[in-house]
This record gives C-alpha cells, sequence and structure tokens, in this order.
C-alpha cells in the first residue's frame, strides 16, 4: 500500500466526496451547531476525535468478531452500540485524564452517538474494503471535511445575521440556501482525484 | 377524537421535515426520484412503527438511566429487519438506498418520538402516532422527490411529463437538493405565519 493511494483517500473524503455537503451525512449537527464559530470549532473537533477511533474499534470488531463467525447481518446493531458505548467511554476518560479537552469538547460529545456521519463512515470503510490503515486515514480525513464544510458554514452564518433576509426564508431556510450553494462550489472539485 | 388530532398532527403542524427539521440525512441523500422518496418514507414508518409498538409496551420495565441505548437497540432491531427483507424482494430500491437504509438507525425522528412520545403513551396512542408521523414523513418525502424528479429528469413515478422540455440535471444533484427543501421550508413558514394571522 502506498502513501499516494492515502492521499488519494484523504482528499476524496475531505473535498470531492465531502461527508456533509455531497454525501449528505450528519446534516442535524451542520444545521443546528454552525451558528457561531466557537462551537463549530468545537463539535468539528469532537466528531474528527469519535470518527478516527470508532473506525478503527468497527474494523477491528467486523473482521474479528462478525466475518469470523458469520455474524454479518447483526452489523447494524453492533456498530450502533459500538458507538454509543465508545461515545460515553471516551466522555468518562477524557473527563479524567485530559480535562482540558474534556472542557472543550464535553458538551458536544452526546449529541455525536446520533450524528449519522459516524455510522455511516464506519458502514463506509466496510463497503469500501478498506484495510486498518486506510480505514483510520478515512475515518480522520472524513471527520476533517465535516470540521471544513461546519466552520466555512458558521462563518457565512455569523455575517448573515446581519443581512435584510425575507421573513419567512430567515433561519432554517436560508440555511438550506446557502448550503445548496457551497455544495455548488465543492462540486468543482469533482474530477480532482 | 384524540386519536385523530394526534394522528393528524404529525402530517401539517408538527410534520417532520418541514416543521421540526428532523431526519435531514435521508431525505435529502435519497429523494433523487418520487419512488425512491416513497421508499425511504415507507421503510422509515415501518421502523417508527415497531420501535415505537416496543417501547410503549416496555417502558415500565426500563430503567431510567438505560432507556437510550435500550431504545436505539429496539430501533436498529427492526432496521435489520427492513434491511433484510428490501435485500430479498426489493433489490433495485435497497442499491438506490445503499447506505441510507442502516442509517434509519440514527434517524433523530425514530429516537425522539420514542423519547417524547411512547415512552410517556398508551399503546394504542403510540401506534397513532407513529402512523401520522410516518405518513407526514412519507409525504414529505414523496413531495421533495417529485419536485426533484420533475424539474432535474422531466418525469415522475418514470413517466415522462412534458415532451420537449430539456430537464435541469443540477436538481438530481446535490446543490439541487438543499435549494429544494430550502424553499420548501420558507414556503411551509409563510403559510403557517398566513394562517396565523387570520
Amino acid at each position: 500500500m502506498s502513501i499516494s493511494g492515502l492521499f488519494v483517500i484523504a482528499v476524496s473524503a475531505i473535498l470531492v466526496n465531502n461527508f456533509v455537503l455531497a454525501r449528505f451525512l450528519g446534516l442535524c449537527p451542520f444545521m443546528g451547531v454552525s451558528k457561531k464559530l466557537d462551537s463549530a470549532f468545537g463539535m468539528g473537533g469532537a466528531v474528527i476525535f469519535v470518527m478516527t477511533i470508532a473506525s478503527a474499534v468497527t474494523w477491528i470488531i467486523q473482521h474479528y468478531i462478525l466475518n469470523k463467525f458469520g455474524l454479518g447481518y447483526l452489523q447494524t446493531i453492533a456498530f450502533i452500540l459500538v458507538i454509543a458505548s465508545l461515545v460515553q467511554f471516551i466522555e468518562m476518560f477524557l473527563h479524567k485524564a485530559l480535562p482540558h479537552l474534556y472542557k472543550a469538547l464535553g458538551i458536544y460529545l452526546p449529541l455525536i452517538t446520533t450524528n449519522c456521519a459516524i455510522l455511516g463512515v464506519t458502514i463506509l470503510n466496510i463497503d469500501e474494503g478498506y484495510n486498518f490503515i486506510q480505514t483510520i486515514v478515512h475515518g480522520f480525513s472524513a471527520g476533517l471535511g465535516f470540521l471544513l464544510a461546519l466552520v466555512m458554514m458558521a462563518g457565512i452564518r455569523e455575517k448573515l445575521e446581519l443581512a435584510d433576509v425575507p421573513e419567512s426564508l430567515k433561519g432554517l431556510g436560508l440555511t438550506f440556501v446557502t448550503a445548496s450553494l457551497m455544495s455548488l462550489a465543492f462540486m468543482g472539485f469533482a474530477g480532482l482525484v | 377524537m384524540r386519536a385523530w388530532k394526534e394522528f393528524t398532527k404529525g402530517i401539517i403542524k408538527e410534520n417532520p421535515v418541514f416543521v421540526m427539521a428532523l431526519g435531514l440525512c435521508p431525505t435529502l441523500a435519497v429523494t433523487t426520484s418520487a419512488f425512491n422518496g416513497v421508499g425511504m418514507g415507507l421503510a422509515s414508518t415501518f421502523v417508527l412503527l415497531g420501535s415505537n409498538t416496543v417501547v410503549s409496551l416496555i417502558k415500565k420495565l426500563v430503567p431510567d438511566k438505560v432507556r437510550i441505548p435500550m431504545y436505539i437497540v429496539v430501533i436498529a432491531t427492526f432496521v435489520t429487519l427492513v434491511q433484510m427483507f428490501m435485500k430479498a424482494y426489493f433489490p433495485a430500491l435497497d442499491k438506490a438506498l445503499g447506505l441510507f437504509i442502516p442509517l434509519i438507525v440514527v434517524n433523530c425522528m425514530i429516537l425522539g418520538r420514542a423519547e417524547a412520545f411512547a415512552s410517556k403513551n398508551n399503546l394504542f396512542y403510540s401506534i397513532i402516532d407513529a402512523l401520522g408521523v410516518g405518513v407526514g414523513f412519507t409525504l414529505a418525502l414523496t413531495l421533495i422527490g417529485a419536485i426533484r424528479e420533475i424539474l432535474g429528469s422531466n418525469s415522475i413515478f418514470g413517466y415522462q411529463v412534458v415532451e420537449g422540455f430539456q430537464p435541469m440535471g443540477f436538481f438530481v444533484l446535490a446543490p439541487g437538493a438543499f435549494l429544494t427543501i430550502g424553499v420548501l421550508i420558507a414556503i411551509f413558514k409563510a403559510i403557517e405565519k398566513k394562517n396565523k394571522s387570520n
């Protein structure tokens, strides 16, 4: 396996197939936590962290437990349980060992269990047949792509607060139209890899 | 009379997509055509019905602290059933919806109904609630799918609409999905405001 192969996976997950703007994953936090730049950074950081660890753990479970005992049909149940308990575990660990990081990411961690981007990336890793290293790179860069989209959206929304828009378009409606334009811009990356 | 009110509230007043903005990921990802919208809506409705029924039955047995993981296991069980059923009987739809069938598990609409309604109400009303919200979700998905299919590929449920109309491929792609739902949410809000002032 070559470094350039890993680079292609990373670029594809961050830009070409951006998880939010091209794959429609993780839209709830994308709409909910993109009002302020600080919270966007916090949420994005927490997602990168959990995605990378969840990718690694679910890969091991799929290949050494589910496949070995022919339990492939339990994938959905097994993965969601692993992610839910992993998030809880990470929260307790950070609270004890790295209180600084916990303070920054703490309130976003419980929300992550129901972020479909996490379950989505773990299932995609298996569907694409990635090996262990590729899985970790894919998980990390998918999180990075999420952070990128979230921070850009938060920056735009902070400016939009001051704009004069029609009453009924305010809030969610305008955010979706903005997301549409961002997604159009990201389509320019198609063909990059 | 209460039953009728519980049923209709999910369709318009508390529509999960346009008003509550829940379950957005599948709403945007699979609605490239009206048929896919109906398929996803029905699959989610089945899971919602199953989870609301079971959660309402076991609500007294579940300790408060572990209720969320319990609900997620119940939901994941029904999703696995749907997954197997679709693979066996609707392989084409299974391919079109792809990743988003297992992702019904993390549809916040389903966990939301379990937590907010089924864990507090009896079996009968929980089933009514699930049916109402499910119908509202299916209608919303079908509407978005129909709009995108008409504008993006000039057809509805696979039949041609207007002869000689050049379809705008933009609406089948990702930006078109965001634009369609953004405008629909604004329209819903405008109608609601008009109703209130009258």
